[in-house]
């Protein structure tokens, strides 16, 4: 295999008829997502170059993700971009991705048109960007000369400059990926997929791929139901969802709203989380409502493809006992390496969480230093050239073997579920006029972002304008002015001090 | 446990978005004010410091509109208690 669109293409010939992807409104069998993607792939690759990128710019459905189907089937790689991201992220996200193509929804045509009018890249919509009949021919003539290390997808992540990473992921580790994960998960035909991750995100990928391999149904989850928690349980338990590969941040939603009280959907087996630490304690509340379900911790960032190690939860864990990230998927293997780069294999030693692997993804795009910075030859293996990638995360391997993580190495944080460079924060704020030093500190405690300041801006108009630079989990919950930012011996700004510093009510 | 007052629930929110008029601010959901992460962390903030536990039968736009609405309903709660 060395293409994805094998895996639809034999589906739909297997299962034509069945649910392949639904939403409130719509829904698209195997053989209609196949057709319509090919439609798409008609359309576009008379626009898109072999290996170009096609961004979108919309809200997630059924067709949506025939059109990304049709970005692959023209030989280019797709980008979903945020649509609360404000426009100076957009910008740098499209300067990145040069894309060939935006497409939008209607939903979203006014902002596109306000976005892209005026910009190098040529806006259509969404229902504009499909070809009457399909032209297999051409679609044959694509499908030759691609590789499976062409790219597939990108996905951009905070970065500590201010500037997005845009990830960039090819067919080879997708299809190296997604086996594994099916394999190790169990997820099969008869499942269905109570989808939440947006397609920006990578967790989607475990939907959207298990299903076109396995002939599972993803149901989309819409957005607004995660504030709205009986309609979220209904949705569930009426669709009869077996399987929700979700955010740990979304499995806290259910729990903070209480929504297992109000009903329990039974048909939900499999509850495959990951995007930060799981509380022991949410877990609890989830295996209490769903007993019988399998629970499945996995890890990784999006660089490893979605995910690189996974433990299948053995037993309700204490609030002091901290649930293993296991051992690495099929295919893959972890590496720790010590300050000095030498490999740690002993029980309970520290060291960097590295990655091996055909899922290892091709790098950040564009960006070829800070590629060379995170994607490395294994320093621990001087006999041949074997890529690892740092992952900046430090863990060990408990008696058991079984990895376990302990922290960053960096001021990269995960808040509300959302990957967070706090630099990012700090470059967008030393961006405006009047500021003349930021710090951004993580209260871990309470889950808030903290940003101080020195200069003569007025704390609101540094919030307001910050909405201009940042998208609204990035926005910080306080702000605060101080006359100098206290210092450390080396005369570096003291996070830690700041981390202490008592917030006051600012009136 | 003293009254619970407004300026008491406005404490609150400020801690989770301080950018926000709550004094002025009728239309916190409906018109897009608060994202779904405030919302949940306002819900969880509200659940900590008033030792209330917000039924998802009550998590309805009309109780979360606006500070006063979130009071009359994080009184009523106290008082279910």
């Amino acid at each position: 295999m060395k293409n994805v669109l094998e895996w639809l293409e034999a589906t739909s010939e297997r299962l034509p008829n069945k649910t392949a992807i639904a939403d409130e409104v719509s829904s698209l069998t195997f053989a209609e997502l196949k057709e319509h993607a090919q439609a798409y792939g008609t359309y576009l690759a008379d626009k898109v170059a072999p290996r170009q990128a096609v961004a979108f710019y919309l809200e997630k459905s059924p067709e949506v993700l025939a059109a990304m189907f049709g970005t692959v089937y023209a030989g280019g790689f797709y980008s979903v971009i945020d649509t609360r991201h404000p426009a100076s992220r957009v910008q740098a996200i499209c300067e990145t991705l040069q894309p060939a193509l935006v497409i939008a929804d209607e939903e979203h045509a006014e902002r596109a048109h306000e976005l892209f009018d005026e910009s190098p890249w040529e806006l259509v919509m969404l229902e504009d960007a499909r070809a009457q009949a399909t032209d297999a021919q051409a679609l044959a003539a694509v499908r030759a000369q691609a590789q499976d290390i062409d790219p597939l997808y990108a996905i951009f992540t905070s970065g500590s400059t201010g500037t997005p990473k845009g990830v960039l992921v090819s067919h080879r580790s997708v299809l190296d990926f997604v086996p594994a994960f099916d394999a190790a998960v169990g997820i099969t035909e008869d499942d269905i997929h109570g989808n939440q991750a947006p397609f920006d995100y990578d967790a989607s990928v475990k939907d959207v791929y298990s299903s076109i391999r396995c002939g599972s149904t993803v149901q989309i989850i819409p957005r607004s139901y995660f504030v709205k928690p009986t309609q979220l349980m209904d949705y569930l338990a009426d669709h009869e969802c077996t399987t929700l590969v979700w955010a740990v941040g979304a499995m806290s939603f259910v729990s903070v709203m209480n929504a297992f009280d109000y009903r329990v959907p039974t048909t939900v087996n499999k509850v495959l989380f990951s995007g930060e630490v799981m509380p022991p304690k949410l877990l609890r509340y989830w295996m209490k409502s769903l007993p019988d379900a399998r629970y499945v911790n996995l890890y990784g960032p999006t660089e490893t493809t979605c995910n690189c190690t996974y433990f299948v939860v053995d037993r309700p864990y204490t609030d002091d006992e901290q649930i293993p990230i296991g051992r690495p998927f099929d295919n893959e293997r972890i590496i720790l390496l010590d300050e000095q780069d030498h490999e740690v294999t002993e029980p309970m030693a520290r060291g960097e969480i590295c990655v091996a692997g055909s899922t290892l993804t091709m790098g950040y795009l564009g960006d070829a230093e800070r590629t060379a910075a995170a994607y490395m030859l294994n320093p621990a293996n001087p006999r041949w050239p074997e890529t690892i990638y740092r992952t900046g995360d430090i863990g060990y391997r408990n008696e058991a073997g079984e990895l376990m993580y302990v922290s960053r190495k960096d001021n990269q944080i995960k808040h509300l579920g959302q990957r967070i460079e706090l630099g990012d924060i700090e470059a967008a704020a030393l961006r405006l006029d009047g500021v003349s030093q930021a710090c951004c500190i993580y209260d871990t405690r309470r889950g808030k972002l903290r940003l101080f300041y020195a200069g003569d801006i007025e704390k609101d108009d540094l919030v307001e304008r910050l909405h201009e630079l940042l998208p609204p989990y990035m926005i910080p919950n306080t702000t605060r002015r101080l006359e100098q930012m206290p210092l450390t011996s080396s005369g570096k700004i003291d996070r830690k001090g700041l981390a202490e510093f008592r917030r006051r009510r600012a009136k | 446990m003293d009254e619970i007052t407004l300026d008491d629930i406005i404490e609150v929110l400020e801690d989770v978005r301080e950018d926000i008029d709550y004094e002025q601010e009728k239309k916190l959901i409906d018109d897009g004010i608060l994202d779904s992460f405030d919302i949940l962390s306002i819900i969880s903030a509200l659940n900590e410091e008033f030792d209330i536990t917000i039924p998802a039968k009550d998590i309805v736009p009309e109780n979360f509109n606006s500070a006063e609405a979130m009071l009359a309903m994080v009184q009523r709660l106290v008082e279910e208690d």
